[in-house]
């Protein structure tokens, strides 16, 4: 799908070209010359091959959050951004284009405030004394609707020609400028945040049962679910810094791995992972080359995503009852 | 035989309200203890507090002589196997996915169930008679099957001590008694056992021994044909209870009668 995809979008480059280029470039590296730069290597090694290897990262990021927070929130319907991580991070974004209109700064700030949202969210939980995690759950909504608000406030201040579009694109959801530097930053909280989540997933499922029985079975409940908010919203809030605010995805490639290989969260996160991945390929393949001017994925996320959703519900196969 | 649970002087409150006090009994390895008395009386609470799922205010818990205060909750799971009342799982795992859960206690954070585990989850279901079950989903169960998969559940702990949280609860009549003669199979094979019930006649069926949990207090702990008489059954519930010797069945029976 990787290879295939590389070829996929507006300027065609036919394989033998690639291979060729291959070539040359084995032989410019063993005889230490410069490496012949064409329009077909850029357009595959710096312009697509980034992008799909982003799509994958963001697409198994959101998938293996959605999954995570699904089980410690026993709840089929929760989404990566539960806990206000995408709208905190979309503001972030605003700042970030507002003051500095800046690739790096607005990642930088969009990653600070997904995981500040987090934050706020669980504080609050803690200062009211919730038990389980309804309380959470609250917090969640009031941190994502003060930040939507910041949001708009946002727009509402920005220079409606050349800010406005930016912020609304943004938040829209984007693979389009991603280079390989972005890729290599936000890499690191994502791999952390996703082999932990990974080593975990076996008490995920002991989690999901409630943290009465989680407790009688020696867990200890609040330090675990800490964590692995934790790392899910790491891994959130990294994908969102690049890719803008993509929904659909951490709810239906959990539903979708759930029907193929059951709730057991030993083979569920790993499959999440992978179709995540998958899924965010395909969409990303579509947005460029369906139209002549890309779409943005979030538009195309919603519309591929709601649909097989409502699919999934009318077969009654949702792998939670 | 061996002192396994000894209970001292417990108590527990929900913010200044005492929900029982001054509670106090132990127990050998092999007995059944049946907990009695009214709705909200806190029968659960007290179950919960054993199991150090709830704190108690005051009063310790040990285990095999160890206090369960300083043990940690890993240490405590290996040694006490708690069954909820009901439990309300949201994601149908398989039978043997969900009993093996059971083993969380003896398997290291980052791992999951191994060979071994799987035996012995194998074996806990073959031990309550189910072990057909495994393939199948929880959602797929009947109530009295999913009582005996939670009890499966607590014996891939390998506990010493299970704790029943009215486990006769909700099931029709051939179900309660297929679920007591699991509890005295267990206990037969050694295993203590504390058990909260709704119904005065399993405790000639199953106890050892009874107490009775009311007006904040632990009454009469004592042998069963001590606890479950008609004057203190009547005053624990306060409605008119008759306790008769049935001669052809040699076993006393606890009925009520109503005005």
């Amino acid at each position: 799908m990787l290879i295939v995809s590389l070829f996929m979008g507006r300027y065609q480059v036919p394989v033998s070209v690639l291979i060729d280029d291959i070539m040359n470039t084995i032989t410019a590296l063993s005889f230490g010359t410069a490496i012949p730069a064409s329009t077909h290597h850029t357009v595959l090694f710096s312009v697509r091959l980034p992008r799909i290897l982003a799509a994958m990262l963001v697409g198994c990021a959101l998938s293996v959050a959605g999954v995570s927070f699904q089980g410690v929130f026993r709840n089929p319907l929760v989404s990566p951004y539960i806990l206000g991580v995408g709208s905190g991070a979309g503001f972030g974004a605003c700042l970030g284009i507002l003051l500095f209109d800046n690739h790096i700064m607005i990642q930088l700030l969009a990653f600070i405030f997904g995981l500040l949202a987090m934050f706020a969210a669980i504080s609050m939980d803690k200062a009211s004394k919730g038990t389980g995690t309804l309380v959470l759950v609250l917090s969640g909504i009031i941190v994502s609707s003060i930040f939507t608000a910041l949001i708009s406030l946002a727009k509402y201040a920005a220079d409606p020609y050349d800010e406005l579009p930016e912020i609304v694109f943004w938040l829209m959801g984007s693979l389009s400028s991603i280079r390989y530097s972005d890729l290599i930053w936000i890499t690191v909280p994502m791999f952390i945040g996703m082999l932990v989540l990974f080593l975990l997933r076996w008490r995920i499922n002991i989690l999901s049962l409630g943290d009465e029985e989680a407790r009688s079975l020696g867990v200890n409940v609040d330090k675990m679910r800490l964590i692995i908010i934790i790392c899910a919203t790491l891994v959130t809030s990294a994908a969102v810094s690049i890719s803008g605010v993509i929904g659909w995805v951490g709810l239906v490639v959990p539903h979708i791995s759930r029907m193929i290989v059951g709730p057991n969260y030993n083979r569920l996160l790993p499959m999440s992972m992978v179709c995540g991945a998958s899924f965010m390929l395909l969409v990303d393949d579509l947005a460029r080359t369906v139209s002549v001017t890309e779409i943005p994925l979030g538009i195309i996320t919603s519309l591929v995503g709601a649909p097989i959703f409502a699919y999934l519900i009318k077969r009654g196969r949702m792998g939670w009852n | 035989m061996e002192l396994i649970l000894e209970v001292d002087s417990l108590s527990y409150s929900y913010g200044k309200e005492n929900v029982f006090e001054n509670v106090s009994f132990s127990l050998r390895s092999g007995e059944v203890m049946c907990i009695l008395g009214p709705n909200g009386s806190g029968k659960s609470t007290l179950i919960k507090c054993i199991a150090g799922i709830f704190k108690p205010a005051t009063g310790s818990v040990h285990i095999m002589g160890e206090n369960t205060a300083s043990l940690g909750a890993g240490k405590i799971a290996r040694r006490i196997g708690y069954v909820p009342q009901q439990n309300e799982v949201v994601f149908p795992f398989t039978v043997l996915d969900f009993v093996v859960m059971g083993r969380t206690p003896h398997i290291s954070i980052f791992a999951s169930p191994g060979a071994k585990d799987m035996k012995i989850a194998r074996e806990s279901l073959e031990m309550v008679g189910i072990g057909d079950l495994a393939e199948r989903t929880l959602g797929s169960l009947s109530g009295g099957q999913r009582q005996m998969v939670l009890i499966a559940r607590a014996l891939a702990q390998e506990p010493t001590l299970l704790l029943l949280d009215e486990p006769t609860a909700h099931l029709d009549f051939g179900n309660q008694v297929l679920v007591l003669e699991a509890v005295q199979k267990l206990a037969s094979s050694g295993i203590s056992i504390v058990m909260n019930t709704h119904m005065p006649d399993h405790a000639f069926l199953v106890g050892s021994r009874a107490a009775a949990l009311c007006n904040r207090r632990l009454l009469a702990v004592d042998e069963v044909a001590a606890v479950v008489n008609s004057e203190i059954m009547s005053s624990v519930y306060g409605v008119n209870v008759a306790v008769r010797e049935i001669e052809d069945i040699k076993r006393k029976v606890c009925v009520a009668m109503l005005k």
